[in-house]
Order: structure tokens, then C-alpha cells, then sequence
């Protein structure tokens, strides 16, 4: 039999057709403008490109934007697992609300969450205000970008927990009540396991939400050099001086680091999606 | 251990669905409730589990009251449709589960694992996922986890609903079989008649939430308590009589009804086998022509036409017998009885629920 043959005997329609059209829709919208990045950064030598992308000011960025991301988005999976399985379990008046009021991070102008949270934040706003007598600066400091992080990566985990939540066989929580579990128990040994695809495919999304997120931050970080200043700024600040060639530089290595971590974690999922059948 | 179940009531949401049960379950017993959907048995079920909390009635467990315990200190083995396994552990994590939980020794769950997989006959496949298992393979699992802590009572709610014909039939004769090995007093839920007759060594008959008959597969088969047992329990012929005194009349043929009371008319219930098919008259048969022939293996069904007892009388003949009358349709012949049941005809009436549940 020819291959062609061969390939006529799959059920599903259109393989070729979709398949080209993605691998064309993705070249067009995400590699050509990442290849025309890297190609821009080309331009620099290496000794240039060096200088610019391990400079103490772009180390100290990378240190930031990194640190904060993974903070923000281990924040998010904690609390993220916790409004989601409040959604996903419990009825209770003003449910809906609390639903919606989950995407709102999603929905909101990210400048305009920079300047609501700086405000919060800020020494005499309400929040910092009762945060600086206790010695701890929120607004203008590392953890003022956390905090932003944070904020916008929020609804990830919980629209990525949630469904499977309420997918759950409740006959499998009473099976285990009846082999003698207790409520953690319960919830440890049968249900954390069940999320832990969910809330890793959560956390992925929203560390790369906070790796490049821009907006928010700017606001509420202060952007001193050093100290509190994340990559992309300091991306945006390059630009402004027409480094283009700089710009590219500093972003090929965010790039490269967060294509390897979301690499990473996706082999994670798919290992415990195999293990478990969930796939 | 024995399951005394007394006085139970429950309502979902102000709609009843037991109405004060009671029944008593002696120790080492294999009971199944038999009804149809809807009739509360995996309510009751689930009572007895400690998974649902009755309106009013207690469970006791050898006398015990456990009727405020929780599910997990009554230390019941429970067997779920379908089969509720731990989809990210494997066999022997499914099987070991409720002995980590209860935190014994790991020295003794070992080899109470490797024991209860070859049990239920998984030896080879204690490190595969569930996923990776037939249903009937996933059956067995759950119900090794199930006995794997000793539970001294064994629940299972439709315990091969989900399987096909002939996995279901091996599975029961299966479980009957680990009953008699290890005697641990066991309840289970079926709506199939043929499953609960196969396994059990009483059934318990419900409907609409309360408990028609309890008796032995040949007694509820032999001596239904209602027409609802009647009716329930395989195809029957139904006439319209009257009764005077403890007689039942329909048309000219004449039934002992006793116990009737003041019923003025009756139904008088025959199941097709106790029919018979003759050539010319005798006595205390009703005219009928013969419609259609079926074959059914070993026996044939007759469905016939008799005025005044219906157009849909049928009656089951074994086939040596249909052979030696070599009926066939238009045939005229003489059916006659040979055991009826008499029900009051008002009593009757209240069990329509039957037929509009789709049976």
C-alpha cells in the first residue's frame, strides 16, 4: 500500500489541511517576530552583547523579574487551589460574584491595577499605611512587584483548578471516607493528587503572565535601577534610547530562560498526567 | 455482624423516599435489595453506610446503635457502582489505602495486600493504574479495598451495573463464593431480579420507599406478599374478577381467595408457566386461540386470545411438550391454570407506580 493510501485510512478529517494551517498560523504570529528579536540582537558582537545582558543593572532584572514570577505564581497556586475549591464545592449567596469578580485581573487595563495597588500600597494609602509602622515597605520595593504579580496572575490557577474540581466523582471522596480517611487525609491523599495536574498547568500560566507583565509593575515598583527595576522595564528603558540591538539582547535571554522553565514544567505535567490518566 | 435496621425515614428536599423502614439482617447473611430505580434502596444503602443521615430510625450493628457515627468510624466495607478507585495509585496503593489511613504498620500492610490481591485474583497487575484495567479488573479492586481493613460488614451498591452480560454473570458466582469463604454479612443494592435470585440468600423487595416482601429468592418467587412482588418479579398474566366471600370469579372459572376481605372486585395474577395448553375442554379451562409462537430456547412462549381474559394471555410451554400439541396460529385451544394468586383489586391499583416506572 502507498503512503497515501495509508494516510486515507485515519478517521479524522482534515489532517493535512489543519496541521499546515497551524504550524503556518504559529510561524506567522509567534517565531517570525521572535526570529526578527534574535536576529536584531545579532547585530551586537558578543563582547557588546555580553556587556549588556550581564551588566550588574541587567542581572539585578533578571534576579527581580524571576524572583518575583516564581513568588507571585506559588502565592497564586496556594490561595488559587483554595478559591477554587471554595467555588467548586460550596453554594453560597453572593457566589456568582465572587466568580466574576475572579477575572477581573484578566479584564482591568494592567496600568490601571498599577496605579489602584500603588495607591493601596503607597505609604498613605490603605493598606501601607498600617504596613509602615510595622517596618514593612509594600510600594516602591521588591515586594510591591510580588504583590503586582501576584494580582494579575491570580485568575490562572483558579480558572485552571475549578473545572477540575468540579469534575470530581464525589463517590471517590466518600469511598474514602469510608476506608477510614479523615477530612486531610481525604483531601491530601485523593484530592491534591487529583488538582496537581490542574494547578502546575495554573502556575505555568501564570509565571509567564508575570514574566512579562509590564504594566502593573512599573507603577507600584519604583523602578530604581538595581533594586527595583524587572527585565522588561529595563527592555522598554533601552528602547527608549533606540538601543534596539540592546533591547533584543536582554530579551533573547528572558526568552531563552522562561522557554526552558514552561519546557520543564510542561514535561512535569505530562509525566503526572501519565501516571495518572488524566490525559 | 448483625445489621438492625429500625424505623428509618428519609426525604430529599421534602420528597420522601423511605418511609420507616425496618429489617433485620442476621449475622453472615448475603442480602440483596431488589427494586426499581427510584425505590430508595441505595438510600437505605447508604443509611447503613453512614453516608447519609436518616430524617428519623436508627441503624444498630449487633446491637449497637451507629446511627451518630460517621462513615469512617464504622468501619464498613463498602463496594461503589462504579468503583470509585483512586485514579493516581496504583492496584496495591488503591488496596493499601484505607490500612495507611488507619496508620498501621507497614510490616503488616504488605502482606495483607499481596493476600487480598490474590483474593480477588490481581496478583500480576498490582502496579497498574486503574485506568489501566477492565471494568470487571477495577470491580475486583474495589473490592479488595473494601475488605482490606476486615470490615465485619460489606455493602455494594449495584456492584456490576456497570459490567457487561458476561463479565456480570462470572463476577457473581464470584462473589457469592468469596461470601461463603469469608462470611462477612453482606448487603447489596440490584434492580435485576435474576442477579439478586443468583447471589443472595435473601431478598428484600422495595418499592416507592417501603419494603414489600422479605424472603428467601423461592419464597417471594413462590409466594408473593403483593402484586407488586407478583409483578416485579418476571411476567405475569393479569385476569379482572370479582370476589364473593373468599371466592374469586372470573367469568366462569372459580379461585380460592382467602383473606379477601371486604374487596368487592379482585385481580387474579398467573404467571405463564403455571398455565396449561390443551386440545379440548377440561375442567376449569377458558377458551383461547393461539395468535403467535416464540421459541425461547428450552421453552416456547404461546401468546393467545381468550374473550373476556384478554388478548394478551401468554403462556410459556416447554418445548417437548408444545411439540407434542403442534399448535399453531388460529389454533382454537383450552387453557387452564394450574395456580393462581388473588389480589383485592384496590391493592392492586396503588401499584401502577410499577408500570410507570418503565418496567
Amino acid at each position: 500500500m502507498s503512503r497515501a493510501a495509508r494516510r486515507r485510512l485515519g478517521v479524522l478529517p482534515g489532517f493535512g489541511l489543519s496541521t499546515g494551517f497551524t504550524v503556518l498560523y504559529l510561524c506567522v504570529i509567534v517565531l517570525v517576530p521572535l526570529s526578527a528579536l534574535a536576529l536584531r540582537a545579532t547585530t551586537l558582537s558578543w563582547a557588546q552583547a555580553w556587556s549588556v545582558v550581564a551588566s550588574p543593572r541587567a542581572l539585578a532584572s533578571y534576579r527581580l523579574s524571576f524572583g518575583a514570577s516564581l513568588v507571585a505564581a506559588a502565592v497564586n497556586v496556594v490561595f488559587g487551589v483554595l478559591v477554587a475549591w471554595v467555588l467548586a464545592r460550596y453554594r453560597f449567596p453572593g457566589r456568582s460574584l465572587v466568580d466574576a469578580v475572579v477575572d477581573l485581573p484578566f479584564a482591568l487595563p494592567t496600568a490601571v491595577s498599577g496605579i489602584a495597588l500603588t495607591a493601596v500600597y503607597s505609604r498613605t494609602g490603605w493598606i501601607g499605611r498600617y504596613l509602615e509602622p510595622l517596618g514593612i515597605q509594600a510600594a516602591f520595593s521588591p515586594l510591591g512587584v510580588t504583590i503586582a504579580l501576584t494580582f494579575i496572575g491570580l485568575p490562572f490557577v483558579i480558572r485552571t483548578v475549578q473545572p477540575v474540581l468540579e469534575d470530581l466523582d464525589p463517590e471517590v471522596e466518600e469511598a474514602a471516607a469510608v476506608l477510614g480517611a479523615d477530612r486531610w487525609q481525604t483531601f491530601r491523599r485523593v484530592l491534591l493528587p487529583a488538582m496537581v495536574p490542574a494547578a502546575l498547568t495554573g502556575f505555568a500560566l501564570a509565571f509567564a503572565r508575570a514574566l512579562g507583565e509590564y504594566g502593573s509593575v512599573v507603577f507600584i515598583s519604583g523602578n530604581m535601577p538595581l533594586r527595583t527595576e524587572i527585565a522588561p522595564l529595563l527592555i522598554m528603558t533601552r528602547l527608549e534610547q533606540f538601543d534596539y540591538a540592546g533591547a533584543s539582547a536582554i530579551a533573547v535571554v528572558l526568552l531563552a530562560a522562561s522557554f526552558l522553565l514552561l519546557l520543564g514544567i510542561n514535561r512535569l505535567q505530562a509525566w503526572t498526567r501519565a501516571r495518572t490518566g488524566l490525559a | 455482624m448483625s445489621i438492625s435496621i429500625r424505623g428509618l425515614s428519609k426525604a430529599f428536599d421534602g420528597h420522601p423516599v423511605l418511609h420507616d423502614v425496618s429489617l433485620e439482617i442476621p449475622e453472615g447473611e448475603l442480602v440483596a435489595l431488589l427494586g426499581p430505580s427510584g425505590c430508595g434502596k441505595t438510600t437505605l444503602l447508604r443509611i447503613v453506610a453512614g453516608l447519609e443521615v436518616a430524617d428519623a430510625g436508627e441503624v444498630h450493628h449487633d446491637g449497637e446503635d451507629f446511627s451518630s457515627r460517621s462513615a469512617r468510624e464504622r468501619n464498613v466495607g463498602v463496594v461503589f457502582q462504579h468503583y470509585a478507585l483512586f485514579r493516581h495509585m496504583t492496584v496495591a496503593e488503591n488496596v493499601a489505602f484505607p490500612l495507611k489511613v488507619r496508620r498501621r504498620p507497614r510490616a503488616e500492610i504488605g502482606p495483607r495486600v499481596d493476600e487480598l490481591l490474590s483474593l480477588v485474583q490481581l496478583d500480576g497487575l498490582r502496579g497498574r493504574y486503574p485506568h489501566q484495567l477492565s471494568g470487571g479488573q477495577r470491580q475486583r479492586v474495589a473490592l479488595a479495598r473494601a475488605l482490606a481493613t476486615r470490615p465485619r460488614i460489606l455493602l455494594l451498591d449495584e456492584p456490576f451495573g456497570a459490567l457487561d452480560a458476561r463479565v456480570r454473570q462470572e463476577l457473581r458466582r464470584w462473589l457469592r463464593r468469596l461470601h461463603d469463604d469469608l462470611h462477612v454479612t453482606s448487603v447489596f443494592v440490584t434492580h435485576d431480579q435474576e442477579e439478586a435470585f443468583e447471589v443472595s440468600d435473601r431478598v428484600v423487595l422495595m418499592n416507592a420507599g417501603r419494603i414489600e416482601q422479605v424472603g428467601t429468592p423461592a419464597q417471594v418467587f413462590e409466594e408473593p406478599a403483593s402484586p407488586f412482588v407478583m409483578r416485579f418479579l418476571g411476567a405475569v398474566n393479569v385476569f379482572q374478577g370479582h370476589l364473593e366471600g373468599d371466592r374469586a370469579y372470573v367469568n366462569d372459572l372459580v379461585f380460592a381467595a382467602p383473606g379477601a376481605g371486604q374487596a368487592r372486585s379482585a385481580h387474579v395474577y398467573v404467571r405463564p408457566h403455571e398455565l396449561e395448553i390443551h386440545r379440548a375442554a377440561v375442567k376449569g379451562s377458558f377458551a383461547a386461540r393461539v395468535l403467535r409462537l416464540v421459541p425461547l430456547g428450552a421453552a416456547v412462549r404461546v401468546e393467545l386470545s381468550a374473550p373476556g381474559f384478554g388478548n394478551a394471555v401468554e403462556v410459556e410451554l416447554d418445548v417437548r411438550k408444545s411439540e407434542a400439541l403442534a399448535l399453531s396460529p388460529g389454533d382454537a385451544v383450552h387453557v387452564s391454570p394450574r395456580r393462581v394468586r388473588v389480589f383485592p383489586a384496590h391493592e392492586a391499583a396503588a401499584q401502577d407506580s410499577l408500570t410507570a416506572s418503565g418496567l
